[in-house]
């Protein structure tokens, strides 16, 4: 029990991490290896505002989010956009991509280096237990899956339930019949990768309560976010939000019962052997 | 053989020789370099060779080459160096062989995460393998020295070529072709796709182990955050791509330049290095769509197509 | 190409004007991480003291060799945590830039990787951040390689002298909980610790280790706490430190010694647990008493605008300092001669004074430090003078 609960809290945190990377994979089609770095810059935002303003991490969030939705807005239009329209077919749109991002993400440690400095930002907040049902938990790290599970909730009546939202599901189907059906595809893909970052960017301030980041560290949780987001499907947010959970109590469940050596070693084996039975992933579509 | 055969054969000869005379030179900081150029031409080649026709991006390499170095570092108290290049060799294939059958169903970008988690998913075992000894990083002092190493990646990077051409010549290089152009093409023809895929992969699974052998000694200190470094894998990918994998000269048009860029930007900026290093892959992507072949080749034709 | 760092020149012009006296400069490489994985550590201990140096050397008007004067021209590299990197610029400083002497890189596996260039060019490499179980293999291959911080025997044998010391005092009962990060110092403290902790007849009732990067370290912390230690010793790295201190205020282990290692004495540690942090026991610590190293934390805070760390900044300071005593002393840059008279004399530095054994090996080091009254000060040593007494843990507040 207090496995499933200490497992669910932290594919809370997993959830956090990724979800914001599917939409811009699965809905603008950009493999975002700089996913990591807006996921450090928005947990940066939530320690320089708490350390230097008092402005508790929950409120950042909201301050976060429009910065990094306008931010990565921008990087859609000028830098990723004419590589889109540019590329010929499909491959050279995923390899442009890739190249592009991976540059992107030195550009970002680079800048945050030169901004924050490359020291760990840590500060303490709502480090506090909470018991439920007779086990402690960290109240950071209950009110961080709260915030995801808020997150989750509001991005899924959105995708499925308001036009728009709908729209967006259809380009990450099929981009070409989209723009058939009149629907302005170049626009919602860049909405959809500016979501995506600002949900990240959300994901950093709110993991940030718990763990210490720097600038260099991106990269461990584009890693972590690439898989989850294969794991789970690409372009379905339920299948990452499972992954995520499933991965979250599968490190737990490792770590309490068999060795907390063997947890990073036992995700990598999920995600393999997920991949080996179901090639496009929990909840992908498979292509033919 | 043919005409251009023969031609192209001898002058990669030469030039292959012209490289070996690099330590002759006796410049410590231009071999430095030479060696950091030859194990990326190495490793960018042989990705190239597999990751070129087949368009499957591997994210691999440094599995491979982490391989490589335990092996060295694991063997060079109890065998002679030299047989543990072929033994890394061995291994790299034997694991590329199994990644390859069991990522067959994989396409496109499945793969490529596939591959930067098994990367890791070995880096893992071996982390806990060595807590769970009571090892910590492991020595690899030798003798050997960089004139060596040096020595050592120029003839490994002379046999990819070699493998390379061989392949292009062979029946298997008749079936890559097939099978980049279209893979339902060549299924209808009668070509075994699955396992046109596997030997191939085992290049540069073999190669990559091989290098990582080679280098183990260089570093002296092997541990897994030094031995298994993503950061490997992706610079394989982009120097390649930034060379072009068309071609098998594609990849080392990508990482001389590359190379060169580099060792300027940190040189010159220690603290804007990464900075300016994201800056300048954004700039190649956009003003280098084709690689440096792409470059390359539009100034042939432009000089051909000039009137004389 | 402007690599010096403009304002240490300007300041260093400015009081040659004053004297009038045309300085010669010395050109000092200096290779670290400040990016990828280590950088986190390197900017706060590494980094910082380079700065701090050259301002030190230059504002005292620079090196008197003989009967010339040198000020210090740092020749910086951001080796992005990579051997590859590292190698690539220490053989740069040695060949392109000429380098008089290049300051040691920074971790165990880094200076390793850059060992063989350092000794091919006749280059002392007064390591600060290097430990190693092997110090006379590698003398003998390394004769120009020195090792300040300590070994992991060294370590251990501190901590379990203290816990004897609190043991025998009634203070501290028997069991222990071990933990430790699955990377090279973590896994060496680990395997140094078992049979110490079980000569010394202390109990191990739980002992496990967590990859680096673990992203929650509570089931960690409760399976400790399930076994209902009277001691929790972690051998773990910064980002853990922090995850691991969190998590034992959160599940409120209640035990009588706490210990964590890297980055127990950052001043990050106190700034973000506060008087929780009081009783804590780390790797490290300093004669936070002794006035050198006051007047040192004064000018790096001054210099550098943040506070060096109870351990490995003065650590990394004094081998800088070691350096310059040499050059001093030898009263040449010739580099033979300066490695020379580093193996044959001690040195005073900013932790008191070095000797060398005969393995290049600094013998008196801080193994244990405690934070108390909002100070990390060292309660164990090998021969360091100013060990406080150690308080046990009293509860999280």
């Amino acid at each position: 029990m207090d496995i499933l609960f200490t497992g669910l809290l932290l594919g809370g945190t997993y959830a956090l991490i990724a979800l914001g990377l599917n939409l811009q994979y699965g809905m603008a089609r950009v493999i975002n290896l700089a996913n990591g770095e807006t996921l450090v810059a928005g947990g940066f935002g939530a320690y320089w505002f708490f350390t230097a303003q008092q402005v508790p991490p929950l409120l950042t969030v909201f301050l976060v989010a429009p910065l990094a939705f306008a931010l990565n807005w921008l990087i859609y239009v000028v830098v990723l956009r004419p590589l889109v329209k540019r590329a010929k077919s499909r491959g050279r749109i995923e390899v442009d991509m890739i190249l592009t991002t991976f540059g992107l993400s030195f550009v970002a440690v680079g800048l945050m280096l030169a901004l924050f400095g490359g020291d760990y930002f840590s500060y303490s907040y709502l480090a506090r237990p909470i018991t439920l049902i007779g086990e402690t938990y960290a109240l950071n790290r209950v009110t961080a899956f709260l915030g995801a599970a808020l997150l989750c909730v509001a991005l899924w009546l959105w995708l499925y339930h308001s036009r728009t939202g709908m729209s967006v599901r259809a380009i990450s189907v099929s981009p070409e019949s989209a723009g058939l059906v009149g629907i302005d595809v170049p626009r919602l893909a860049a909405l959809a990768f500016a979501l995506g970052g600002a949900i990240t960017a959300m994901g950093g301030a709110l993991v940030s309560m718990f763990l210490t980041l720097d600038a260099s560290t991106g990269v461990i949780f584009t890693l972590k976010a690439l898989i989850i987001v294969i794991m789970g499907g690409v372009g379905d947010i339920r299948g990452t939000i499972v992954a995520a959970l499933l991965l979250g109590v599968l490190e737990t469940f490792v770590a309490t019962v068999i060795d907390p050596g063997l947890t990073l070693a036992s995700a990598y084996l999920l995600f393999i052997l997920i991949l080996l039975l179901r090639p496009q992933g929990l909840f992908g579509r498979s292509r033919t | 053989m043919t005409r251009p055969e023969v031609q192209s054969l001898s002058i990669g000869t030469v030039l292959f020789a012209l490289a070996a005379c690099l330590p002759f030179l006796s410049d410590a900081y231009l071999l430095s370099i030479g060696v950091t150029i030859a194990m990326y031409t190495v490793l960018a080649t042989s990705w190239a060779l597999f990751s070129g026709p087949t368009h499957y991006i591997s994210l691999a390499t440094a599995a491979f080459f982490g391989l490589g170095a335990y092996t060295t570092a694991l063997g060079i108290e109890h065998l002679p160096y030299w047989l543990l290049l072929p033994i890394a060799g061995v291994l790299g294939a034997v694991l590329a062989a199994l990644v390859g059958l069991a990522t067959l169903r994989l396409s496109g970008v499945y793969f490529v995460i596939f591959t930067l988690g098994l990367a890791e998913l070995v880096r893992q075992i071996i982390t806990w393998g060595q807590n769970m000894s009571g090892t910590k990083g492991l020595y690899v002092l030798t003798a050997i020295t960089e004139e060596h190493i040096y020595w050592q990646l120029t003839a490994l990077a002379a046999l990819v070529f070699l493998t390379g051409w061989l392949i292009a010549r062979s029946r298997l290089g008749f079936a890559v072709r097939i099978l980049g152009d279209d893979e339902e093409v060549a299924r209808h023809v009668g070509i075994h796709t699955a396992r046109v895929k596997v030997l191939l992969f085992m290049v540069p699974g073999a190669v990559a182990a091989i290098t990582g052998a080679m280098l183990a000694p260089r570093y002296v200190y092997i541990e897994p955050a030094i031995a298994f470094t993503p950061m490997l894998s992706f610079q394989v990918v982009i120097m390649a791509l930034l060379g072009g994998t068309g071609r098998l000269w594609g990849p080392i048009v990508g990482v001389i330049p590359f190379t060169f860029l580099w060792e300027a930007i940190s040189g010159t900026f220690p603290n804007q290095t990464t900075l300016l290093l994201g800056l300048a892959f954004l700039a190649i992507v956009y003003l280098l769509p084709n690689g440096f072949t792409g470059l390359l080749e539009a100034a042939r034709s432009r000089l051909k197509g000039a009137p004389a | 190409m402007t690599r010096p760092i403009l304002k240490w020149t300007l300041a260093a012009a400015v009081a040659f004007a004053a004297s009038s006296v045309m300085a010669d400069t010395l050109k000092i490489g200096a290779v670290g991480p400040k990016t990828g994985p280590l950088a986190g550590g390197a900017v706060v201990t590494y980094w910082p003291n380079v700065q701090l140096w050259a301002h030190d050397v230059n504002a005292r008007g620079g090196l008197k060799v003989g009967d010339k004067t040198y000020t210090i021209e740092i020749f910086e590299y951001d080796d992005q945590t990579n051997p590859a990197q590292t190698i690539a610029a220490v053989q740069r400083l040695a060949t392109q830039d000429k380098a008089d002497f290049i300051l040691p890189p920074y971790s165990t596996g880094l200076n390793l990787a850059a060992a063989p260039i350092y000794d091919r060019y006749g280059y002392p490499q007064i390591t600060s951040t290097a430990t190693s179980d092997q110090v006379e293999k590698l003398s003998g291959q390394f004769p120009n390689l020195y090792i300040t911080l300590g070994s992991a025997s060294g370590i251990v044998n501190g901590l379990v002298d203290t816990m004897k010391g609190l043991r025998d005092a009634g203070t501290l009962g028997n069991t222990i909980a071990m933990v430790n990060v699955a990377d090279a110092f973590g896994i060496e403290l680990a395997e140094a610790a078992r049979p110490a902790f079980k000569e010394a007849g202390f109990e191990i009732v739980y002992d496990t280790s967590y990859p680096l990067g673990t992203q929650d370290l509570s089931p960690v912390m409760k399976g400790a706490k399930d076994a209902k230690p009277s001691a929790f010793i972690a051998f773990s790295y910064p980002p853990d430190t922090f995850g691991l201190t969190e998590q034992a205020i959160i599940e409120d282990l209640d035990v009588d010694v706490f210990f964590t290692a890297v980055a127990t004495a950052f001043p990050a540690y106190a700034g973000r647990f506060g008087a929780a942090a009081e009783g804590v026991m780390g790797i490290g610590g300093v004669n936070a008493d002794d006035p050198a190293f006051q007047e040192y934390a004064a000018r790096h805070k001054d210099v550098t605008g943040n506070a060096p760390d109870y351990w490995a900044s003065a650590m990394v300071y004094s081998t800088f300092q070691i350096y310059e005593q040499a050059i001093e002393g030898a009263g040449t840059i010739d580099k033979a001669a300066v490695a020379e008279y580093i193996k044959s004399h001690d040195f005073d530095t900013v932790i008191g004074k070095i000797a060398w054994d005969e393995h290049n090996n600094n013998p008196a080091y801080w193994t244990v430090g405690q934070w108390q009254g909002g100070v990390f000060r060292g309660v164990a040593s090998t021969g360091r003078d100013g060990a406080v007494k150690p308080i046990v843990k009293d509860g999280w507040k």
